[in-house]
């Protein structure tokens, strides 16, 4: 009795253990066969939650199942960013990654780094710019330059986010490109790009360094100039904007970017199926269309090309945190 | 003029009219749910704005948003639960009228104000947005942090509690401000290692917490109130044209004031309400009445906070700048659309502007009717057992906080704020001078720090620039009024005294 209950309670087990085996196996060659859950670590209506949104209704279109975007927000983005690397990894919860995560672990505010995700495709890069009031008397950057170097250390200011947010990296960066010291022009934190464009408008500020299309509104308005460009290329809707290399001849790029990736070990056919959909949808005219229209940046990385942007980004950000006195990890 | 009727027509679209009385509905009924918020209405709204037309999505968010501000006050004036932290100001005198048997005309004020307010600010927006927007513009932090002092020295004037208690209650609330790292220095503060509280403590699970979730553990405690008198429930709109004529000043400073607070950004429907409420409150010749059900400060308030709604729309809509949570949303919505921000809204897109203003109108008008048929299906809740209604609440106020982040540590907060806000109430300390602290509390901060590192330190410009040293000048007659009267009350009692020592 005994060894047939224990050869039944094998039997089960190891039924039970070949079914848990094959289903995987069965959810892997049909994938995606239920809704993705597609996590957004920003909230409703902001530009992350747009981006993805309409990556996620391509997806949708591509691959036959909802892509539902899910926001968990909280913690500075650590909440959500936590929720897509804790996932299970069996493709039915990826989300968006952002700046954020290459810089949230230097300061000491999650053990999460980009090591612990999946990545799948990067798919928008906005580099930071130089934005001066529309009465400011620098016309262009080399002026601008000019009176930075010829500033006392801490007399002008500038603005764009919180104390050692990405654009205040973007600054130091910059300073630190040009010989100066990283804190050479006084960084003034906000609480974003938005009030950092409206105090630059009322007067209070000499400069900001967000994105360009952050300012968008403000330069339509004929309140600002966009002085500068620190990405690779000039921008495709504001083509008359220099970037530092052409213009300063310095190599330093920062900028905010934005990115597809699901927790570590996520299965081969996800990656695969992901990779050729994210593909398609980033090249088809919605996108285009879309990222134009709001003047996103657009910059493609499949997922070697975002693995090693993370890297880097990663490296580079680390260093410009410990230069300006930022990182405690 | 040719912009006008091309902007009508947009409006007269089907799919549009659909969107504005669906919207309506939606937001009528979750601003009346206790624990659903405008915010939480705004942003459950941003992915079925995907499929609709430009002018379509835009109208959700104005409709339901304005709707969903007006019917806050229900669950605020029945069960003196805000639905809206724009509510808050004004909700124990709201419910201190329903307690006095005059729930119908305390709920006409809030709808008849509200829409009036809503009307007001609409035109404003219409007729001096570029001039609005110059008075935005010319704000920089210095301005900022004596707008917020201003609007922290409201906590001792809406009080009825003794003074000393509101500050101390609008201290925690500053405290409370203080956790997280959004603060000037970046870094993280009181939040003990959960990366849950990095980014602060929000106003909504605190409000739908101290509000919603203590007023039901109260509910536990205390024996059922002696029910209202059964009686047929009186027309809404009757008297409010006698309140209007009456409070003509009132109205049009509620308007002013919530127009102009409404303008500048970060500041909102909320902050409005609050200073009207102090305002109407300061000047009033009945001031003794204010707190126990009196419709003065009602008039005012409700209407700033609606005409806020509208003119929080300006610097979205020139600057691409928030005026509030919600509007942060809209932007958002707005630039998905292709109704790009900027002043080019205005001269290319003129046709979609005036459809914003219609809709803005329309949504305010058909708030009357809808608003009445909401107040008479809600007003049952006073008859419904208290059994059933107060789970219901508790289950509202979890989903609600829930909804807006996906977090559940949203879900957690509000209980303890509920249990905060108990003890609080329990020992006479007002909850919401509390939540003002919470409100105003990084603004105060934020503002003064970036200002005294943009002047080096130097206090100097707090008093220099021309609009900083107004504001500064209110603040300081505001704060040294009550000493003022306190030196005069003595200098007159000494006279007297001697004669009467004589006797």
């Amino acid at each position: 009795m005994q060894t047939l209950s224990r050869r039944t309670l094998f039997g089960a087990a190891a039924g039970l253990g070949a079914a848990s085996l094959a289903r995987p196996a069965l959810a892997q060659a049909r994938w995606p066969a239920r809704p993705v859950t597609m996590i957004c670590p920003w909230a409703a209506g902001g530009g992350t939650d747009a981006v993805l949104r309409i990556i996620a209704a391509g997806l949708e279109r591509e691959l036959g199942q909802p892509f539902n975007v899910v926001n968990r927000t909280g913690g500075n983005g650590v909440v959500g960013h936590a929720a897509i690397a804790s996932a299970q990894p069996d493709g039915y919860t990826l989300g968006m990654l952002t700046s954020e995560i290459c810089m949230l672990h230097w300061q000491g505010l999650t053990q999460i780094t980009y090591r612990d995700y999946t990545p799948l495709a990067l798919v928008n890069f906005d580099p930071a710019g130089v934005q001066v009031n529309a009465n400011s008397p620098w016309q262009t950057i080399q002026q601008c330059a000019d009176a930075i170097k010829a500033s006392r250390p801490g007399q002008l200011k500038a603005s764009g986010t919180g104390q050692g947010g990405i654009w205040h990296l973007a600054l130091g960066g910059w300073l630190v490109a040009m010989g100066l010291r990283p804190d050479h022009v006084r960084w003034v934190p906000s609480t974003g790009a938005a009030p950092a464009m409206q105090d630059l408008a009322a007067g209070g500020l000499d400069l900001t360094t967000n994105s360009v299309v952050e300012a968008r509104a403000m330069l339509d308005a004929g309140r600002a100039r966009s002085l500068v460009v620190m990405g690779p290329q000039r921008l495709a809707v504001w083509p008359d904007i220099p970037t530092l290399k052409e213009s300063l001849n310095l190599d330093w790029t920062a900028g905010a970017w934005r990115g597809i990736a699901g927790p570590r070990n996520l299965p081969q056919e996800v990656q695969d199926a992901m990779s050729g959909a994210l593909k398609r949808v980033y090249e088809g005219n919605e996108y285009k269309e879309f990222m134009n229209a709001r003047g996103f940046g657009l910059l493609w990385g499949d997922a070697q090309g975002f693995a090693r942007h993370l890297e880097e980004q990663d490296r580079s950000l680390g260093e410009a945190m410990r230069a300006a006195g930022l990182a405690r990890a | 003029m040719q912009n006008l009727i091309e902007g009508a027509a947009l409006v007269a679209a089907p799919d549009v009219l659909v969107a504005i009385l669906a919207s309506a509905i939606y937001g009528l009924v979750i601003g009346a749910l206790p624990g659903l918020t405008a915010t939480m209405a705004t942003a459950l709204l941003v992915p079925v704005t995907f499929y609709l037309s430009p002018i379509a999505a835009v109208a959700t968010i104005i409709t339901a948003s304005a709707m969903a501000i007006f019917s806050g006050d229900i669950p605020g004036c029945l069960l003196r639960i805000p639905g809206t932290p724009a509510s808050a100001a004004y909700t124990d005198e709201a419910y201190a009228m329903t307690r006095k048997g005059q729930a119908e005309t305390a709920l006409g004020i809030c709808l008849w104000f509200s829409a009036l307010g809503g009307i007001f600010g609409t035109l404003a927006l219409m007729v001096v947005a570029p001039a609005l927007a110059e008075i935005a513009l010319s704000f920089s932090t210095f301005e900022y942090f004596w707008m917020a002092l201003l609007g922290l020295m409201c906590a001792t004037l809406v009080a009825r509690s003794s003074p000393v208690k509101a500050i101390a209650a609008m201290l925690i609330g500053l405290l409370i401000a203080c956790i997280g790292m959004e603060n000037p220095a970046g870094t993280p503060r009181f939040t003990f290692g959960l990366s849950d509280l990095l980014g602060g403590v929000e106003v909504i699970p605190a409000l739908v917490g101290v509000f919603a979730v203590a007023q039901v553990m109260r509910a536990l405690l205390m024996p059922e109130p002696p029910p209202l008198p059964r009686r047929r429930f009186g027309s809404i709109l009757a008297g409010q044209w006698g309140l209007t004529r009456r409070y003509p000043k009132q109205l049009m400073r509620g308007n002013t004031i919530g127009v102009i607070v409404g303008v500048l950004p970060g500041a909102g429907a909320d902050m409005a309400a609050w200073i009207s409420y102090a305002t109407s409150k300061k000047f009033s010749k009945e001031q003794a009445k204010y707190g126990t059900g009196h419709p003065e400060g009602l008039v005012e308030s409700g209407a700033a906070n609606n005409s806020a709604v509208a003119s929080s729309w300006v610097p979205a809509l020139l600057f691409g700048i928030p005026g509030d949570t919600i509007t942060a949303i809209a932007i958002g919505v707005l630039y998905m659309k292709g109704l790009n921000p900027g002043p080019t809204l205005f001269t290319e897109n003129a046709s979609s502007m005036y459809a914003l203003y219609l809709i803005f109108i329309l949504a305010n008008i058909i708030m009357i009717p809808f608003g009445i048929m909401m107040i008479r299906t809600s007003t049952l809740v006073l008859r419904a057992p208290r059994a059933a209604v107060m789970p219901v609440i508790l289950l509202l106020c979890a989903v609600g906080a829930y909804a807006i982040g996906n977090n559940p540590f949203a879900v957690l907060l509000v209980a303890l704020f509920g249990c905060l806000g108990f003890v609080m109430e329990r020992n006479g300390y007002p909850v919401a001078a509390m939540v003002l602290g919470i409100v105003m509390g990084s603004m105060v901060e934020q503002s003064f720090v970036s200002s005294l590192i943009k002047s080096d330190g130097s206090l100097l410009p707090f008093v220099e620039r021309p609009i900083s040293g107004l504001l500064a000048a209110l603040t300081f007659t505001a704060l040294l009024w009550p000493v003022g009267v306190w030196v005069v009350q003595r200098l007159r009692g000494r006279r007297l005294r001697p004669s009467g020592a004589a006797e």
